[in-house]
Formats: C-alpha cells, sequence, structure tokens
C-alpha cells in the first residue's frame, strides 16, 4: 500500500506538518525568539552562559575582507569545522580532519582542499549562499567533536547526532541520526542519513529507518542497531531539557552530540523541528504532546523534568504495541 | 477558543453576506448562475395604417402596461412628420400622433423589445375593480339573458365555476335558442366579449375585457385576442372567451385592459392595425446587466459593470487570481504539494493562459533549464547576493529576446508568447531552484519544479473554466465565499495527503496480520 490511512496515522499519534505549524510552533514558539536559534552563534553564547557545553569557538569570520585572515586563525589548529550560522539542515558545513605544512587540507572522505577552495567556500557562506532567505552570513570555526567510540561502528565518515524534542522543557522523543555514505557524511534524514529511535527511558535504540523505510542495520558497516544504547543518556536529556529556559521556546528540537573527550554538547537548536523522528520512533507525538500539555506547572528544575520524562516515555511505559522490542518483532519477512 | 469561535463568526458572516448577494443578484436582478443561460427576446411591431381626409389628425393607440413578469428593454415610435408624445390614461399607457393636416395613406409603427423575467416578485396591486354597470337589455334579450343565467348558476358552485360555465355554454356548438338570440349570428369578438361582460354584469360579478398578443415566433399579420378578466377573491383572474380556461397563456402580452378602445383615428377613415412578431435570442447575463444598469439598481451602480470595458477586462484576470489562491491553499495544505515560492504557480498560470497550455509549458521549461544552466556557471563566480540575482533577470531578458528571436525566423509564432512569463518571477525561481540544487540537490529540484507546475497547470485548468470565469467576474461576491473558505483552510491541522505516503511505512509495519 502506497498510503496509509488517516485513521491508522491518528490512531498512532502521529503529527502532520498542519498541526505542527499550528498546534504547536505557533502556539508555543512566540516568533521573536527564533533570532536566538535561528544564528547559530548566538546560541552557541547563549549556552556558554547557561554553562552548557558546546563545541569550542576557535573564530569568526563575518566580513569579506578577513577573508584573508582565515590561513591565520587557522594555523594553530589542526582539526576543524567551518560553519554558517545562519545555515540549516547541515549545509555549508565543511570539516577538515588534517592538513599539512603544504597548506592542504583533508576532508573526512580523504579529499584534499587548497587553502583557496577554504577562503571561498567561507567567502560563499558570507554572501549568504546557505543562509535562509540570501542573507549576508557569519562563518563560525568550531573545534573538531572527536567520535565517540560506542558510535564507532554505527558510522560513515561523519559524527552521528542525536536529536531530542524537547516540549515545554520535557523532553518527549529523541533519535540519533547516523552518516552514512549515501549522506556523504552528513547526519540528514532527507540525504539519507539513518534515523534510529531512541527509548526515553534507557537510551537504547528502538527502530531505525532509512529514506523512511525500515533498516536493520547500518548500510555502511553492517552493524546491527540492537545492542546499542547511547551512553551518558541522564545528562544528555538533561541538556536538552535545559535549552528551554535558554530560550523559552515552547516546541524545540535540540541537536547533541557526544565527544569522545568532553561528552555530551550542543551544536544547535531548531524551532521549526522536522516530524521525521516520529517514523524513526515508530511512534506519534501527540500523545506526549497531550500528558505534558496536561501538566498544570512546568517544573522549574530540568532535571526533575527528565526524570518525569524517563518514567512516562520509556519504553516499558507506553501502551500495547511499543512494549515488544520492535526490533525483532519487524523483520523483512514479516510484511 | 475564543479566538476560533471569532473566527467561525468570521467565516459565518463573510459566507452569509457572498451567498446572499450572489442570491439577490440571480433572484432579484435576474443574473444567471451559469454562462450559457440564453433568453427570448420577442420584437413587436404594431403598424397602423389609415387613409387622412386633409383634416388634422390625432391617432391614439393602447400601449401595453408595465408588469412585474416583462421587461422592456426598448420602445420605438415611428412616424414621418407627425408629433408624439404618450400619455398616461385611466387604464393604462396609450401613445398620440398628431398632425395639422395630412392627406392620404398614412402609417405610423410602434416598436417594443421585450423579453420576460424568471423570477416575478409578486407585488400586490391595488387595482381595484368598480361597480358593474348593469346592462341595458331590452325585454326580449333581458328574458333571455336571464333564463341563460339561471340555467348556468344551477351548473356552477362559485364565481369561478360561474364565469367558466358561463363562457362554455355561449361557445357551445350547437346553441339554443336564448344563446342564439344573445349572440346573434356572426357576432365579433368584441361583441362576444362585451355581452360576457354584461353578462356577468347583471349577476353582480365585476370584469373587464383584455386584449392581448400570443408571441410566437417569426408571425406577422397578427391580430389582439380578447379575454376576460374577471375580479374574483381580491385578484383579477383571466378568462379565454372561447374556451373558458383560466389563467394567462405563457406566451400572451397583455396589451391593453378595460374597455378603452384599442385605436383611435381623429381626422381618417379606414385604420387598420396588425402586429408582427419577430424572436431572438440573447445571452441572458447580458440582459441583466443592461435592465439593471437602466434601472440604476445601486449594487450595479457600484460594481464592476460601471466601470469602462478596458478596467472591467482587467478585471475579469484580477478576480480569477483568488481562485488561483485557494488552488495553492488546497494543494499545499491538504495535498502537501511543495511548490518552489509559494505563489508562483498562480504567475505562471496567468501566463500559461496568455499563451496557451503547451506550448507556454514547453517555453517555462526551456528558459528555466538555459536559466539554471547559466545560474550555475554564475555561482562560481562569487557574486554577492542581489548582484546575482540581477544577472539572472538580465540572463531570463536575453534567454526570452532569444527564443522570440530564433521561433519568429523558424516561424513558430506561438514561441513569441514568451513574452508573458513574468521576469521577475522566472528569476526568482531560476535562482531558488539553483540554490536548491546546491543544498539539497537535483531531485528536490525536480519535486519542487514539478510540484510548482502541477498547480500552475491545475489553477490554469480552473482559472479558464468559462463557468468559473463567468462566475468569478459577474458574482465578485464569490471572494467573500473564497475568503471564508481559506479561512477555515487555514484551521485545518489534519493530515496532508503527501504525509500519508511519507508515513506510509508506519502503517504497513503495524498492520494486523
Amino acid at each position: 500500500m502506497l498510503l496509509a490511512s488517516a485513521k491508522k496515522l491518528r490512531s498512532l499519534g502521529i503529527i502532520g506538518m498542519n498541526q505542527r505549524n499550528f498546534g504547536l510552533i505557533s502556539r508555543y514558539n512566540p516568533r521573536h525568539l527564533y533570532p536566538l536559534v535561528d544564528d547559530k552563534l548566538k546560541t552557541k553564547l547563549l549556552a556558554q552562559k547557561a554553562g552548557i557545553t558546546v563545541p569550542t569557538l576557535l573564530g569568526t569570520i563575518e566580513f569579506q575582507h578577513d577573508v584573508k585572515l582565515l590561513s591565520k586563525i587557522l594555523q594553530p589548529y589542526e582539526q576543524f569545522v567551518i560553519k554558517p550560522t545562519k545555515g540549516s539542515g547541515g549545509k555549508g558545513i565543511l570539516v577538515i580532519i588534517k592538513h599539512d605544512d603544504h597548506q592542504q587540507y583533508f576532508k573526512p572522505s580523504g579529499e584534499t582542499l587548497q587553502l583557496a577552495d577554504i577562503e571561498r567556500h567561507v567567502s560563499n557562506i558570507i554572501s549568504g549562499l546557505h543562509s535562509l532567505g540570501g542573507k549576508p552570513d557569519t562563518v563560525m570555526i568550531e573545534s573538531l567533536i572527536q567520535l565517540d567510540p560506542v558510535f564507532a561502528d554505527y558510522s560513515y565518515e561523519g559524527i552521528p547526532d542525536i536529536r531530542i524534542i524537547v516540549f515545554r522543557g520535557y523532553p518527549i522523543m529523541a533519535m540519533l541520526r547516523l552518516t552514512t555514505h549515501a549522506s556523504d557524511g552528513k547526519a540528514n534524514l532527507h540525504q539519507g542519513a539513518v534515523g534510529v529511535g531512541i527509548d526515553i527511558g534507557t537510551g537504547s535504540a528502538l527502530h531505525a529507518v532509512q529514506f523512511g523505510e525500515t533498516v536493520l542495520h547500518h548500510p555502511d558497516t553492517q552493524k546491527t542497531f540492537s545492542e546499542l544504547v547511547i551512553p551518558h543518556w541522564d545528562k544528555l536529556l538533561q541538556l536538552a531539557a535545559a535549552c528551554y529556559e535558554m530560550t523559552g521556546l515552547g516546541y524545540l528540537g535540540a541537536d547533541l552530540v557526544l565527544d569522545r573527550d568532553k561528552g555530551p554538547m550542543i551544536i544547535e537548536l531548531n524551532a521549526r523541528p522536522g516530524l521525521s523522528i516520529q517514523v524513526a520512533n515508530f511512534a506519534g507525538l501527540a500523545p506526549r504532546v497531550t500528558l505534558i500539555e496536561s501538566i498544570g506547572q512546568i517544573d522549574p528544575y530540568p532535571v526533575q523534568r527528565t526524570l518525569f520524562s524517563k518514567k512516562h516515555f520509556a519504553r516499558s511505559n507506553t501502551n500495547n504495541d511499543q512494549t515488544i522490542p520492535r526490533l525483532e518483532r519487524t523483520r523483512k519477512a514479516d510484511r | 477558543m475564543n479566538v476560533k469561535l471569532r473566527l467561525y463568526v468570521i467565516v459565518i458572516l463573510l459566507m452569509s453576506i457572498g451567498i446572499g448577494v450572489i442570491a439577490y443578484k440571480h433572484y432579484i436582478l435576474g443574473f444567471p448562475l451559469l454562462p450559457d443561460q440564453k433568453k427570448a427576446v420577442w420584437s413587436v411591431e404594431a403598424r397602423i395604417d389609415f387613409t387622412a381626409r386633409g383634416d388634422p389628425v390625432i391617432v391614439s393607440f393602447a400601449l401595453p402596461p408595465q408588469a412585474p413578469d416583462i421587461i422592456f428593454t426598448q420602445e420605438e415610435f415611428a412616424s414621418p412628420d407627425y408629433g408624439f408624445s404618450e400619455l398616461p390614461s385611466t387604464s393604462g399607457r396609450r401613445a398620440q400622433w398628431s398632425k395639422r393636416s395630412a392627406n392620404g395613406h398614412q402609417t405610423a409603427y410602434y416598436r417594443l423589445s421585450m423579453h420576460e423575467v424568471d423570477h416575478v416578485v409578486s407585488s400586490i396591486t391595488n387595482d381595484l375593480p368598480t361597480e358593474p354597470k348593469k346592462p341595458e337589455f331590452d325585454e326580449l334579450h333581458k328574458t333571455a339573458a336571464t333564463t341563460l343565467l339561471d340555467q348556468v348558476r344551477n351548473k356552477s358552485a362559485n364565481t369561478e365555476t360561474f364565469t367558466r360555465e358561463l363562457i362554455t355554454t355561449l361557445n357551445s356548438d350547437a346553441p339554443n335558442q336564448n344563446q342564439g338570440l344573445l349572440l346573434k349570428e356572426q357576432a365579433s369578438e368584441d361583441y362576444k366579449t362585451q355581452l360576457i361582460i354584461d353578462l356577468l354584469a347583471l349577476e353582480g360579478i365585476s370584469a373587464r375585457i383584455v386584449r392581448g398578443l400570443y408571441l410566437q415566433s417569426n408571425r406577422r399579420k397578427q391580430s389582439l385576442s380578447n379575454f376576460v378578466e374577471v375580479y374574483i377573491g381580491n385578484e383579477w383572474l383571466l378568462f379565454n372567451q372561447t374556451t373558458g380556461k383560466i389563467g394567462k397563456p405563457k406566451n400572451l402580452l397583455v396589451w391593453q385592459r378595460g374597455d378603452e378602445s384599442l385605436l383611435d383615428v381623429i381626422g381618417g377613415k379606414n385604420s387598420q392595425i396588425s402586429f408582427s412578431i419577430i424572436k431572438n435570442v440573447q445571452s441572458t447575463r447580458n440582459l441583466a446587466v443592461k435592465d439593471n444598469l437602466n434601472q440604476q439598481a445601486t449594487l450595479m451602480d457600484f460594481s464592476i459593470y460601471s466601470l469602462p470595458i478596458e478596467q472591467q477586462n482587467a478585471f475579469k484576470m484580477i478576480l480569477l487570481l483568488p481562485i488561483g489562491a485557494l488552488i495553492v491553499v488546497i494543494m499545499r495544505l491538504i495535498i502537501g504539494i511543495r511548490t518552489s515560492g509559494t505563489f508562483m504557480p498562480i504567475l505562471i498560470a496567468l501566463a500559461l493562459i496568455q499563451t496557451t497550455l503547451i506550448s507556454g509549458i514547453i517555453l517555462f521549461l526551456i528558459v528555466i533549464s538555459i536559466g539554471l544552466l547559466i545560474r550555475s556557471y554564475l555561482s562560481r563566480l562569487n557574486l554577492l547576493f542581489v548582484a546575482r540575482i540581477s544577472a539572472v533577470i538580465i540572463v531570463v531578458i536575453v534567454i526570452m529576446a532569444g527564443i522570440s528571436i530564433i521561433s519568429n525566423k523558424f516561424g513558430i509564432d506561438q514561441a513569441m508568447s514568451v513574452t508573458f512569463f513574468p521576469m521577475i518571477i522566472l528569476s526568482w525561481t531560476i535562482e531558488r531552484m539553483s540554490v536548491l540544487w546546491e543544498e539539497d540537490g537535483p531531485r528536490e529540484v525536480l519535486i519542487q519544479g514539478s510540484g510548482s507546475l502541477l498547480t500552475a497547470v491545475i489553477a490554469y485548468l480552473f482559472m479558464t473554466n468559462r463557468t468559473i470565469e463567468y462566475l468569478t467576474f459577474n458574482f465578485p461576491e464569490l471572494m467573500l465565499v473564497n475568503l471564508a473558505f481559506i479561512l477555515i483552510l487555514g484551521q485545518y491541522t489534519g493530515y496532508r495527503l503527501s504525509e500519508l505516503y511519507r508515513f506510509h511505512s508506519l502503517d504497513r509495519r503495524n498492520a494486523p496480520r
């Protein structure tokens, strides 16, 4: 069957675009707060002020004539990431894992770039190539995140990130996005990254999809997802929950990563998080949103909120179907 | 909740105003709801012939009265060298031609164009009857009349049946002595009418003569037919004086009521009158516009029809835009089709209207693909944003000029309509598509491009539909209804059709086996 029945989706509690825009974003996200998350530099400063770990900022470039300072800025660092501050969906991100003294820079894929190539990339970002609506942008250079060994078998040429939907300060759903060859090392589901639904209660994998279809193992490393458990799960949830106080956005998607050395950190926040997380979790957002909406007083402590979420949204606690280990039940032969 | 309630109040208000005005225009002003409705327009010509004797001449002629169920679109009076005036009289309008001295054969014409109204607003007439005037019969006739009336009275129950019985008895094939005496041999129609009225008067029933013309297509040398109208229970009922049938025949034009003469000629003799009838078919909508402009209905006075024709034509196009907007809302919110630029499809649809569908789509694709090629080169030049889009505009204009010139050389006329495409919109489309290509790859470009084109084609099909075009122009109130729909759609929080596909794996996997 090519189309799902609307009735079925509703019974699963799947939220559609219209309902997201109407019932969540326009209701819980005041527009004046958007700039806080649309500009990654602002988010980063905000997070630092709130004591939340973020990747170290190595430098910024705001004007075209500063592009020639690039080599000087980059000199002390072996590895770095170049990002547009207003880009979305991982656009315009350039990762350099090493460079030699001959001014050759290496991407994770092994491709080499000249300094001139990097300068052009930076200049493109500043002229607004990757920003929303083509507005002039700022470049920020960050320290490279080190892949946590837990994910070594689950990612291809990139760093997986963890998307946690935080509703009124409560983490309600989580997904791990794994880079693949198809996604060109980017953690972007549209481009072919694998989305793995994560149990809020334990941080273990529930169900994985690529291009909207169920997958049982990573397409490149062939490693199955059933044993995957994300370490530091409590800390990740608490960081995400704290973003509510930080930004004031009632419905946000927090993108976090695990750094081998520095542990959990926030890389980006999103005021309009997408809905694919529901497919990865094989569950709808609606019942969880309803539960949180029924809470009269929001707990002021992120830790407390995290405990609440863990209690209510854990796999063992969500009803019927979801209690059965999904990956076991849904082999291809079953269809 | 409060906001929702307010929205629904606004929606209902808009709907009822819109539909109310449409209903008013349809039922009261007579605007048809479909473009192809036609209506018969009758042209009646009355020709008056007489021979003048060299004395002053006055011709007085009864004119048909205005009635709620017909509209006179035009009246003309023609006769050379005569003075003319239209006079009201006690029993209707009369035309009067006059001349100091005339000799020989004279002709006067009266022409009338009229059509029927579909929806009659019944108005209460205070057309009260006068007390029936007792006729003066001699003894013999009086006895015959009394006997006849007794006979008829026995066979009837009320005034209506009495009148009908009286008429059928008088018209029976085998008249008895009394009827024969009253009717005389070979009595004229007028005499018979008068007799019926007299007999009814004896019975104390008010009646009057009505002359009418049967409207039949392309007839010449017609004359008026006589009817008897009887006042029964606060209204006048028309009786056919030969058959006794009650009610006004459908195609009858009432020309004159009451016993005033149809035609009086002073200073002439051998006066004759004959009618010819021609039937024309005209668009109901044009008739309605003309009538209401003539009558200066307030709604019409402040409508698009009061604008010069050129502006009216512009509005024909503009009033189609809301339909396009509705299509876009449906396509995006209900179907979930992704388009590049929210309203770009409408503008493309407008251009398609000018270029025709197939050649328009081909031209659009050619311009966009060449544009994308050149734009991909521009992106390597590291231009600032505004400069880049400006460069694209110039590129688009060059492409359009190129297409026009080349196609002209090859004699393909249709390709020259490429100029109808909005250049700025094309440039923006190229710019957006090209950024999309760089960021999300060609697949996304294809999805959004074909989504936009599909939406544009659907909007085009709706906007070129004759009925929709007709309705939007003649009932601009539809915009309010449209607005109400869009407001309701703005509340739609259900799934988009595309989401049923997007989430289809959820359905399949959990389906009971």
